[in-house]
C-alpha cells in the first residue's frame, strides 16, 4: 500500500530531470543542426567540425597525461592518510577537500604569478644567477594546472577504497610469505581499482572540457575544445557551431567514461 | 614505504597550498603585483568592504547556494525514496536521469541550460529577459539533485525493510513511519548529500557562467570578469577572508564530529 | 547538531530575504553595460560617477558590468536574453545594432546635455541622423611598446607586430574587427573591405603572426605591459596613457603612414531596456561637462565635448597621444559598419585563427 503510494513520489523527479536535463539536450541538438544567419536547418555545422579534430585531440591527451599524472601523485597520499590515526585522518581529509571550495580562477591566477616571465620563480632564479626559464605558456603549464586544480579529485574516491580495505586481507598475504611490494600489487592495488576508476574519470571529465586553465596558463597553440566552445558562445555570435561541438564533447565524455566503467566492472568482476 | 608516502604527502600539500599562499601574501601587498612584494598594508580590506558590489555578490551567491541546497535536498530525500520502491527498470532509468548532468562535463551542462532558458524565454514567451535569478536557481536545483540522490539511495539500500513495516504494524501512519523512522535511518546521507550540494552550488564557475544574465551574479562569474581586467588586489583579499571562514568552519566541524564520537565511543563502553 | 544546522540555515536563508525585500523603495534600477576600465571608479583620487550619480538622483540603482570588446558585448545581447539599459558600443557596432533593430531611439528632451557634444562627433555614418546613439569618447589605435626592450629602429609600422626577434613577447587584440583591422592596413585593404579574398588574405596574416604572439588578451594588457611580462602590444591610446603612469619606459606609436583607426565609442539604449527614462538621466549625467572631464581625465580617453575641456589637465589637452593634429590623422580612417555576412565571415574567420 504505501510502497505504491511512495513511488509516485519519484514521477515530479523524473518530470525536473527529463526537462531540465534532456530537452536541453535536445535543444543543443537543434541548434547543432541549424544555420546561425537564417535558423533554417544545416548540416553545416556538423561539417565543419573535421576541422577541430586536433583541438580535440589535444584536450584528450592533456587530459589522460593529467589524469595518470593525478593517479600518480594521489595515491602515495590517499594511501598515506588512509594509514593514518582517525583524528589526523579526518583532518588531512579536510585539508585536501579545502583547496576544491575556494575559487579555482584564483588559484590558477596564483600560478600566473608563480610561473610567468616576470613571475616569482623565475625573479628567484634571476636573483640567485640563474637563467630565467620558460614555464609558462607551455603544454607542460596547462598539465600543471590540470593536476592542480583536479588532484583533490583524485584523492578522495582513492582514499574511500583504500579505507574499506579489510585490513586482514593484507595480514593474510604477509602472513603468506608476501613481501610488501608483492602484497601491494596483489591486494591493495586491485582492491583499489573502483577508487583509481572513479577518480580518473572525476579527473578527466573536467580537465577534458576546461576553458580557463588553458587560457591562462597555455599559450596560443595550446587551445583545447573548452576554450572553442566557449569563444563560439561568448565572442564568436556562433551558438549553432558551439552547440556541435558541445554535442561532440558529450559523445566523447560518455564513451569514454563507458569505457573507463566497463573495464572496472570486469576488474571488480575478477577482484570479488 | 612509509616515510616515502609521507615525504610525498607532505610535497603534494605544499604543492596544493603555494598558489593560495600567494594569494594570501598578495592580499596585504602594497602594489598590486602579485609577483613583488612591496611592503605591508591593510589597504585591500579597506577597498574591499568599500567596494558597492563585491560583498553583495557573495550574499547573492549564498542565497543561491542555500536556496539550490535546501530545495534540492528536501526534494532529492523524497524522490529517492520513490526511486527506491519502484520497479528495477524503473529505477534503471531514474538512475541514468541522475547520471547523465554527473557525467555530463559542466560547460555542456550549462550550454545546454542556457540554451534552453533563451529559447523557451525568448523565441516561444517572447520575453525579453530569460535569464534571472530564477533560472540560475533552477540550474543549481538540477546539477545539485544528483548529489542528493546518490547520497541517500545507498542509506536507503542499506536500511532494513522491516523497519518502516513494524512502525506501520505499530499503528504509524505511512507518513509518521517516514518522518519518525525512515527519515532517521537516512539522516548521514542526506546531510552529505547537502553539505556536498551547498559546495558544489557556492563554488560553481562554469555552468553559473552560461546561465547568468546581467541582473543577477554570483561571486566565482564577478571573479572571472575580474581576471580579464587589470588585477584588483581587493579580490585577493577577498579570497583571503573566505579562506579563513572556510577553514575555521570545516576545523569547527571536523571537532564537533570528533567530539560527538567519543561521546559515542564512551557511552557504548558503559 | 543538525537541527542546530538547519535552524542557522533558515535563520540565513530569512536574513537574505528579508534584506531583499528591505531595499525594495520607490528605486527604480538600471543595468549598465561598459567595457571594463571604461569609467572613473574612484580609484586614484579620481571621481567615481556612479556613486555621484546614485547621489544625485538617489531613487535611480546602477547596475554596473563590464564586457571586453563590442564582439563580447553583442554576441550577449543577441543570444543571452538579457537586461541592459545603457550600453556602449563602437562606431561600427552602432551602425550594426541600428541595422538589426537593437537599438531604441533616444528622447533627447531627457538629454539636453547632447549639445555640448562637438559637431564633428554629429551625423557620422553609423547614425546618421543621430537618433540612436551620443558620443562618449574617441580614440586611436596605434602601437605600444617598451622602449627598454624595443629597438627604436625595429618601430617602423605594424609589422612590428610580426617581428620574430620579438617572439612571445608581442600580444594581439582577441577580437576581430581590430585585429583585422591591423592586418588590412599592413597589407593596404580598406578596412571595410566585403571581398572575400581580401578577408583571406588577411586571415592567412594574422595566421603567420600566430607564432609569435604571446597571447589574445584585451583588457589584460595593462598588467602585461606594465610588468613587462610582453614588450609590444596595439591598444587603444587613452588607456597608453593609464598605462604610461605605472611604467615610464613605456611609449606609444601610431603608424601614420599605413594608417591606423580612429574610433568613437557612443552611448546607447538596446531595446532589451527597461528603464529607458531612467537610462537617458544616466546618459545626460553622464554627458554633463563638468563629469565628462573628470571621468575622461582619468580614463585618458578623449572627450568629445570643447566645453569639457576647460575642465581637463592642460598637459592632456596638449598631449599629441590623446589629441592628435590633423596632419597626424591624414591616414586614420574608421570602421563603418559592415554588412551581416562580412561581420559573419569575419568572425568565424577570426575564429579559425584563434582555433587553428
Amino acid at each position: 500500500m504505501k510502497k505504491t503510494k511512495s513511488v509516485l513520489l519519484s514521477a515530479p523527479y523524473l518530470a525536473w530531470m527529463v526537462v531540465f536535463t534532456l530537452v536541453p539536450l535536445g535543444v543543443v541538438a537543434y541548434y547543432a543542426l541549424t544555420d546561425p544567419a537564417t535558423g533554417v536547418f544545416t548540416l553545416g555545422n556538423l561539417r565543419n567540425l573535421g576541422m577541430y579534430l586536433p583541438v580535440l585531440w589535444n584536450s584528450i591527451a592533456y587530459s589522460l597525461v593529467s589524469a595518470f599524472i593525478c593517479l600518480l601523485l594521489g595515491y602515495p597520499v590517499a594511501y598515506y592518510i588512509a594509514h593514518c590515526r582517525q583524528t589526523a585522518q579526518k583532518f588531512l581529509y579536510m585539508l585536501v577537500m579545502l583547496p576544491m571550495c575556494m575559487s579555482f580562477l584564483l588559484r590558477t591566477l596564483a600560478w600566473v604569478g608563480l610561473l610567468q616571465d616576470t613571475g616569482i620563480i623565475n625573479t628567484m632564479l634571476a636573483k640567485i644567477g640563474l637563467p630565467r626559464l620558460r614555464l609558462i605558456r607551455t603544454p607542460a603549464a596547462v598539465v600543471l594546472g590540470m593536476v592542480y586544480n583536479y588532484l583533490p579529485y583524485m584523492i578522495l574516491p582513492l582514499y574511500a577504497t583504500l579505507m574499506k580495505i579489510d585490513r586482514r586481507l593484507i595480514e593474510a598475504a604477509e602472513d603468506l610469505g608476501c613481501t610488501p611490494v608483492q602484497t601491494f600489487c596483489k591486494v591493495v592495488f586491485p582492491l583499489s581499482m573502483p577508487g583509481i576508476l572513479s577518480g580518473m574519470t572525476m579527473v578527466f571529465v573536467p580537465a577534458v572540457s576546461t576553458f580557463y586553465i588553458s587560457q591562462k596558463l597555455g599559450g596560443t597553440d595550446t587551445v583545447l575544445i573548452g576554450d572553442v566552445i566557449e569563444r563560439q558562445f561568448k565572442q564568436g555570435n556562433n551558438p549553432n557551431l558551439g552547440a556541435a561541438l558541445s554535442l561532440v564533447l558529450m559523445l566523447l565524455v560518455f564513451v569514454c567514461t563507458g569505457i573507463m566503467n566497463r573495464f572496472g566492472g570486469g576488474e571488480e568482476e575478477v577482484v570479488v | 614505504m612509509k616515510r616515502a608516502n609521507r615525504i610525498i604527502t607532505v610535497l603534494i600539500f605544499i604543492f596544493l597550498y603555494i598558489p593560495m599562499v600567494v594569494l594570501v601574501v598578495a592580499s596585504f601587498n602594497t602594489g598590486k603585483d602579485i609577483t613583488q612584494f612591496s611592503g605591508f598594508t591593510l589597504r585591500q580590506y579597506q577597498r574591499l568592504f568599500q567596494d558597492r558590489s563585491l560583498l553583495g555578490l557573495l550574499g547573492n551567491s549564498l542565497l543561491v547556494s542555500i536556496l539550490a541546497s535546501l530545495i534540492a535536498t528536501v526534494f532529492g530525500t523524497l524522490s529517492a525514496v520513490g526511486i527506491h520502491n519502484l520497479n528495477p527498470k524503473l529505477r534503471k532509468v531514474a538512475m541514468t536521469l541522475t547520471d547523465i548532468p554527473m557525467t555530463n562535463p559542466d560547460i555542456v551542462t550549462g550550454v545546454s541550460l542556457s540554451l534552453l532558458f533563451v529559447f523557451v524565454g525568448t523565441k516561444m514567451l517572447g520575453q525579453r529577459n530569460s535569464l534571472t535569478f530564477w533560472t540560475l536557481l533552477i540550474a543549481h536545483i538540477t546539477f545539485n539533485l544528483p548529489y542528493v540522490i546518490l547520497n541517500v539511495m545507498p542509506k536507503l539500500k542499506q536500511m532494513d525493510a522491516s523497519l518502516t513495516d513494524a512502525a506501520m504494524d505499530l499503528g504509524c501512519t505511512p507518513l509518521q513511519a517516514f518522518f519518525q523512522v525512515t527519515l532517521h535511518e537516512i539522516m548521514p546521507g542526506v546531510v552529505s548529500g547537502a553539505i556536498m550540494a551547498f559546495t558544489m552550488s557556492l563554488d560553481d564557475f562554469v555552468i553559473s557562467y552560461f546561465v547568468t544574465g546581467l541582473d543577477f551574479i554570483t561571486l566565482p562569474v564577478e571573479i572571472y570578469s575580474y581576471t580579464k581586467k587589470p588585477i584588483q588586489p581587493k579580490i585577493y583579499a577577498m579570497f583571503t577572508l573566505l579562506f579563513l571562514l572556510i577553514f575555521v568552519l570545516m576545523t569547527a566541524m571536523n571537532l564537533i564530529q570528533l567530539a560527538a564520537d567519543k561521546k559515542k565511543v564512551a557511552a557504548r563502553g558503559k | 547538531m543538525k537541527k542546530f544546522i538547519s535552524a542557522l540555515l533558515v535563520v540565513c536563508l530569512a536574513a537574505c530575504l528579508f534584506t531583499g525585500c528591505g531595499k525594495k523603495e520607490e528605486t527604480t534600477t538600471i543595468y549598465v553595460y561598459n567595457w571594463g576600465q571604461y569609467i572613473a571608479e574612484g580609484d586614484d583620487d579620481s571621481i567615481d560617477v556612479i556613486a555621484e550619480f546614485e547621489k544625485k538622483y538617489p531613487n535611480i540603482k546602477v547596475q554596473y558590468s563590464t564586457f571586453d570588446s563590442n564582439e563580447t558585448m553583442y554576441a550577449k545581447l543577441k543570444n543571452g536574453g538579457i537586461t541592459v539599459d545603457v550600453v556602449f558600443p563602437s562606431d561600427y557596432m552602432i551602425g550594426r545594432m541600428r541595422q538589426e533593430g537593437m537599438l531604441l531611439e533616444l528622447n533627447y528632451d531627457n538629454i539636453p546635455n547632447a549639445k555640448y557634444v562637438d559637431d564633428s562627433y554629429r551625423g557620422l555614418a553609423f547614425d546618421p541622423e543621430d537618433k540612436f546613439s551620443v558620443p562618449y569618447t574617441w580614440g586611436t589605435v596605434g602601437i605600444i611598446y617598451n622602449s627598454k626592450y624595443v629597438d627604436e629602429a625595429d618601430v617602423t609600422g605594424w609589422e612590428l607586430l610580426w617581428n620574430e626577434k620579438y617572439a612571445g613577447k608581442i600580444l594581439m587584440f582577441d577580437n576581430s574587427r581590430d585585429a583585422f583591422g591591423i592586418a588590412q592596413y599592413l597589407l593596404g585593404y580598406s578596412v571595410n573591405t566585403t571581398d572575400s579574398a581580401e578577408l583571406q588574405a588577411c586571415t592567412d596574416k594574422l595566421a603567420q603572426q600566430k607564432p609569435v604572439v604571446q597571447q589574445y588578451v584585451m583588457d589584460q594588457i595593462f598588467d602585461a605591459m606594465e610588468n613587462e611580462e610582453a614588450y609590444i602590444a596595439p591598444y587603444y591610446a587613452g588607456d597608453y596613457l593609464t598605462m604610461v603612469e605605472e611604467n615610464p619606459d613605456l611609449r606609444f606609436y601610431r603608424p601614420e603612414d599605413q594608417g591606423f583607426n580612429i574610433f568613437v565609442d557612443g552611448i546607447c539604449i538596446p531595446t532589451c531596456a527597461k528603464e529607458k527614462e531612467a537610462a537617458e538621466t544616466f546618459i545626460n549625467f553622464l554627458l554633463d561637462p563638468e563629469i565628462c572631464a573628470q571621468n575622461l581625465d582619468y580614463l585618458g580617453y578623449s572627450v568629445p565635448e570643447t566645453e569639457a575641456k576647460q575642465y581637463l589637465d592642460e598637459e592632456l589637452v596638449a598631449n599629441d597621444i590623446a589629441y592628435p593634429s590633423q596632419e597626424q590623422l591624414r591616414n586614420a580612417s574608421s570602421f563603418d559598419f559592415l554588412p551581416e555576412e562580412t561581420s559573419r565571415e569575419m568572425e568565424s574567420l577570426f575564429m579559425t585563427v584563434r582555433n587553428g
